[in-house]
């Protein structure tokens, strides 16, 4: 990582001791963000009599291989189950959502229209509408058609992302450039043609972007799934988690595969996000502009 | 700090091959039915699940339910007026959620937004190396569900099983994280542990855009690291941490995941905690309309919020 010039000059006069002190409240500060994901390392690691019996930060006997296969035997494999139900909504929901927010988005940003300010700030009013106050009317109108307890009556509302099309105008506007499309209009290219061959390969960068916010708010979601579904096996792995910590005063072994579920699920979402950390800068990037 | 790795590449299409055929000759945009097949994918399923759903939910909230011939008669509902609104605020116990989560937002907000700017402000200056390692450790419990995070923190709160319990008992103190007063405090830190990174991101990311030349003439002047912190670049990213606040507003009137997984736990939180489990739990009992009611009020108080913390800042900025 390189520090400006300018940077480096300044930072000479600081003194050791602020140094220090910055050092040492960003790692007191990196312990809290990081004990408890260490913790359900090590938790995952233990056979269920340990947990209680011995220190929690302290690896024991090393049971993770039998906790795993408890996890995925246990009530005819339902955990494997809610784990691709969480994949089916999430990478279709946020999928989907991306393509239409994409359009959405350059069509706000690219054609001049009558009523598209007013388009745009009603999707802006969808960003702030508490998406917990959709939920209940949602089951309501939902089971007058017969969708609740169906993949649809979490997987429709999903695809949904005012958020999503916000960020689209806002790196259509940036990434394409006028003369381009003008140019491909002369050229005769259609509407849809210049779009998906030309906006969408250069806007790619922040298509990434809006489909990892959509996917990470899919995957965490939790009262949606919870109103809408009663059967166990369309369950996402957060409900499915839910349900099983519910029981464990009941069933004390549920435990293991309770903490063992909580990290098998965290663990391809964390790989994925650090591989892709650059997009959600940009993202964050862009949400913040005003 | 020139950052390039972490910059989103470009990519660079070539133009399409020229082709000779004019669509038409005025020029000028796209016809109407192009535009309308760009933004009806959106705006059909954002009217079906936004929009209908709201409309539902006010109209739902003016009903009440009938019977006729007294206690077993057939019920209807019918228009009732701001019937629904009235039983909300005559509810003591919409009252104390609402206070519950008054009282949370007024502290985990603030705190949680200044340890974001904090650690925002320490990243971008010299004096931190690895500083990559600070921003991933921090951004990762954003990928954490908070149905699980709240289990995993319910793990470190169980006095049968947390090595934090067990450490602080060595040092002599004995706390109940679940205990009456104390639930709050415990909930308010798994949102404050999931959502502290996310905020330092945006603000870090405001940070960044700043160019460098806005601080050279203050540190010729001799300012120091702490001044050109306070006095220019958070005046500057003050937009971004208004954003963060109306999202975190957001976020703590929606409360739900957290206290309700912490209440399989805790003997502490009430069926209606918050006002969102309050609408849950008086949507489980078939009062519909009643629910209704509540939420719209949620989101009233939300809409209010929001705008009046928008309208506020914008106005002191001046702008």
């Amino acid at each position: 990582m390189s520090t400006p010039t300018a940077g480096r000059r300044s930072a000479s006069r600081e003194s050791l001791a602020s140094r220090t002190a910055v050092m040492a409240l960003m790692l007191v500060l990196m312990i809290y963000f990081l004990l408890p994901v260490y913790f359900l390392i090590v938790a995952a690691t233990k056979p269920q009599g340990d947990l209680a019996a011995t220190n929690g930060l302290a690896f024991s006997h090393f049971n993770l291989f039998d906790n795993l296969h408890t996890l995925f035997t246990r009530s005819d494999g339902i955990f494997l189950k809610w784990a691709l139900n969480s994949v089916i909504y999430a990478v279709l929901g946020a999928g989907v959502g991306t393509l239409i927010s994409a359009m959405c988005g350059y069509a706000l940003a690219k054609f001049a229209f009558r009523g598209r300010e007013f388009l745009f700030s009603v999707v802006l009013g969808g960003v702030l509408v508490p998406t917990t106050a959709l939920a209940l009317p949602l089951f309501l109108l939902f089971s007058s058609i017969g969708l609740v307890n169906t993949y649809w009556a979490v997987f429709l509302p999903s695809i949904v992302s005012p958020f999503g099309v916000y960020l689209a105008r806002i790196f259509a506007s940036a990434a394409v450039p006028e003369e381009l499309l003008e140019s491909a209009r002369l050229d005769g290219a259609g509407e849809f043609r210049t779009f998906f061959s030309v906006a969408s390969r250069l806007m790619a960068p922040s298509l990434v972007t809006i489909f990892l916010f959509q996917f990470v708010a899919i995957w965490n979601n939790f009262f949606l799934p919870m109103v809408m579904l009663q059967k166990e096996s369309l369950f996402p792995v957060t409900l499915g988690l839910f349900e099983w910590n519910g029981q464990t005063a009941r069933a004390p072994l549920l435990q293991e595969s309770v903490i063992t579920g909580s990290l098998v699920s965290i663990v391809p979402v964390i790989i994925v996000f650090v591989l892709l950390q650059r997009f959600w800068r940009t993202g964050l990037a862009a949400g913040s502009l005003k | 700090m020139t950052d390039t790795e972490t910059r989103a590449p470009r990519v660079v299409a070539a133009p399409e091959p020229p082709r000779r055929r004019r669509r038409r000759l005025g020029g000028g945009g796209p016809r109407a039915g192009t535009i309308a097949a760009f933004l009806t994918p959106f705006f059909l399923p954002f009217v079906l699940f936004y929009l209908v759903p709201v409309g539902y939910a006010l109209w739902q909230s003016f009903r009440v339910v009938r019977r006729t011939g007294g206690q077993y008669g057939t019920s209807y509902t019918t228009f009732g007026g701001f019937h629904q609104y009235a039983q909300v605020l005559q509810n003591s116990e919409f009252w104390s959620s609402i206070g519950r989560i008054g009282l949370f937002g007024v502290v985990q907000v603030p705190v949680m937004l200044f340890v974001a700017l904090v650690m925002a402000l320490l990243l971008d200056t010299p004096l931190l190396k690895i500083k990559a390692f600070f921003r991933i450790s921090a951004f990762l419990p954003y990928a954490v569900p908070g149905v699980i995070a709240a289990i995993m923190w319910s793990y470190l709160y169980s006095p049968q099983l947390s090595p934090v319990v067990d450490l602080l008992g060595h040092l002599g103190l004995h706390p109940d994280f679940l205990g009456p007063g104390a639930v709050l405090w415990s909930a308010a830190n798994v949102s404050t542990w999931l959502w502290t990174g996310y905020n330092m991101l945006i603000m870090y990311s405001a940070l960044q855009a700043i160019p460098q030349e806005l601080y050279e003439a203050a540190k010729l002047d001799g300012a120091s690291n702490w001044a050109i912190a306070w006095r220019i670049k958070v005046p500057i990213i003050a937009p971004s941490i208004v954003l963060t606040t109306v999202f975190s507003i957001i976020g703590t009137l929606q409360l739900y995941a957290e206290p309700a997984v912490l209440r399989q736990i805790s003997s502490n939180i009430s069926s209606t905690f918050t006002p969102n489990m309050l609408a849950y739990t008086v949507a489980s009992g078939n009062n519909y309309q009643q629910a209704a009611a509540i939420s719209v009020v949620i989101a009233l108080i939300t809409f209010v919020l929001s705008f009046g913390f928008m309208r506020l800042t914008s106005k002191r900025a001046g702008l």
